[in-house]
């Protein structure tokens, strides 16, 4: 029996060992090197190791740093809501009013594609929709609704957010999707054999049992969107910042240690927000 | 249920097409700006039609490196995808048992999935640069597209792992064959269709992969490096052209995948059982 025990690690070891390998490599060597450069030093053109805590000391001092923080929660915040909304609906469609296998399979693989695309291609796609010249603009002022083009709709928060619900709401379908499709729909039949409304079925039977998949999805956009710098970047024209952005600019300017201890402060804060998320849902139950 | 549907079922459709729209939309309006006439901008209306960005773009001095940056995250992508299936299908098959340390690692490919993206390129272009190696697509973006790949990869052959019948296996044992035997002649072609949706996530995620390449593929650009390039300091129809081009390239791909799982479907069902075809 003990030997068994053994050989059961040891095949378990041998199938996972190139995952092990490529994840050491390329996740945890790299964390571990972001945390020790954190504590370097850097002139103007090189990086030097030290053991100081100069890059923290400076980024907690610095007033932007909050303000660029919680920016960062306001875009997950908000992007977080609409994903949300349009992804369970969406999902609540396919799952509930789709009988079809076939044509659930067809919209839901409808839903999915353009995540095999290129996000950049999908965000420049936005230009000529928000510009000043653009389609958005014209139509509101063929149809009178205002006389002067708007200049908010490009290079703002409102297109900012309006990419990042674009891009990642496929993220809030597809897990919903996947637990809608599990409930066991005598469970709605019963509901409604006892004279719940659909709006009460909605609440008290769906929306619960949907929960798996909406933490799922939230995990997702959250992570994504508090992580990204190029989207902010191109869709704000560069007026806006988030955590990502402050990262980039660093690196930028070759200011690795700078960066690299927002890089630390960014994942210790996403790791937390994973956390709390983690705590209603057991992901490996979820597959 | 039968017959009529509630108005609901009206609403709701009116929301997913309108989803669709959303969806669309955009991608659809640069397919059409991209056949600008040569004197047109960026945004509508058209002056003319003409096929004059794509000519442009088949003249290399005209914009960077577009084809060799295009063989390059061709290359990679299939790199990737094979990669991304041998493991994604080992560690599947690891995790179906619990072994030392069997959290930890699970715990660390959600790390990797959730991880800010730019952590990942930072962290691998900091070691390299530390250690006197030079970032190549090949190796470093290698590398840091697989912290990507793989975790989706997983968590696709966990799903497969976890609606797996065991009696087949039971029966192939209890028949006589090796572990190696029953991998391959009964959990392998069992589970083929999802080994072509790891493999269109391993090809598809790396071919647009960005911000875990922009510090860690060197001075060789892959593709989506190289848009993000013109982002800058293109602001002529050529970068729709380029964006129609690469995204009617993405749903060929996807086109070829997903003919691929169902022309196996197809043939499966066909062929059905093979009771009494034994061997013997």
């Amino acid at each position: 029996m003990q030997n068994l025990l053994k050989s059961r690690h040891i095949a378990g070891w041998l199938l996972a060992s190139p995952l092990a390998v490529v994840l050491a490599l390329f996740l945890v060597l790299p964390i571990v090197m972001i945390v020790i450069v954190s504590f370097w030093g850097a002139t103007e053109f090189s990086i030097y190791p030290a053991f100081q805590f100069d890059n923290y000391e400076f980024l907690f001092g610095s007033p932007v740093t909050y303000s660029v923080f919680l920016n960062t929660f306001k875009y997950a915040a908000i992007t977080w809501v609409f994903t949300l909304v349009i992804g369970f609906t969406v999902a609540y469609f396919l799952a509930f009013h789709v009988h079809s296998l076939t044509w659930q399979v067809a919209l839901f693989l409808l839903c999915t594609i353009p995540f095999w695309t290129s996000n950049i291609i999908r965000m420049i796609s936005w230009i000529p929709f928000l510009g000043r010249n653009g389609l958005a603009n014209s139509t509101l002022i063929s149809w009178g609704v205002i006389d002067e083009p708007l200049e908010w709709l490009l290079f703002s928060d409102f297109s900012v957010i309006l990419t990042f619900v674009h891009l990642y709401t496929l993220f809030m379908v597809v897990p919903i999707f996947n637990t809608m499709m599990r409930i066991d729909k005598s469970l709605i039949e019963a509901a409604y054999d006892n004279g719940a409304t659909g709006f009460q079925t909605l609440t008290n039977v769906i929306i619960p049992l949907t929960k798996p998949g909406i933490m799922i999805g939230s995990i997702f956009v959250v992570t994504l969107v508090m992580g990204d710098f190029i989207t902010v970047r191109f869709m704000s024209g560069s007026q806006s910042a988030n955590v990502g952005r402050l990262i980039s600019n660093d690196i930028a300017l070759l200011q690795y240690p700078s960066a690299a201890a927002t890089a630390v402060v960014l994942l210790v804060t996403v790791l937390i927000v994973i956390a709390v998320l983690l705590r209603f849902v057991d992901i490996r139950k979820e597959l | 249920m039968d017959g009529k549907r509630p108005r609901s079922f009206y609403v709701l459709a009116a929301f997913f097409v309108l989803f669709l729209v959303f969806l669309y939309g955009p991608t659809i309006t640069i397919a059409i700006l991209s056949f600008q006439g040569p004197e047109g901008g960026l945004t509508f209306p058209m002056r003319g039609v003409s096929l004059h960005w794509f000519r442009d773009l088949f003249q290399e001095q005209a914009v960077g490196d577009i084809w060799g940056s295009f063989r390059r995250s061709f290359a990679l992508g299939l790199m990737v995808m094979v990669t991304t299936v041998v493991v994604s299908v080992m560690g599947g098959l690891a995790f179906r048992k619990r072994f030392a340390g069997s959290g930890l690692l699970f715990y660390l490919i959600i790390t990797s999935l959730v991880i800010p993206s730019i952590l990942i390129s930072l962290g691998v272009g900091l070691i390299f640069s530390q250690t006197g190696l030079n970032v190549h697509w090949a190796s470093s973006g290698f590398g840091a597209q697989l912290t990507w790949t793989l975790p989706f990869g997983l968590l696709i052959m966990f799903a497969v792992f976890n609606r797996f019948d065991r009696s087949f296996e039971e029966a192939a044992r209890d028949q006589g064959a090796s572990p190696w035997q029953t991998i391959q002649h009964v959990v392998l072609p069992i589970i083929a269709p999802s080994l072509i949706g790891v493999a269109l996530f391993g090809f598809t995620l790396s071919y647009d992969e960005f911000a875990r390449t922009l510090l860690t593929a060197g001075s060789y650009n892959t593709l989506p490096l190289e848009i993000y390039g013109m982002t800058t300091n293109v602001t002529t129809p050529v970068i729709f052209a380029l964006g129609t081009l690469t995204t009617i390239f993405s749903f060929l791909v996807i086109g070829v995948f997903l003919l691929t799982v169902l022309v196996l479907g197809r043939r499966r069902a066909r062929q059905g059982s093979d009771a009494g075809k034994g061997m013997v």
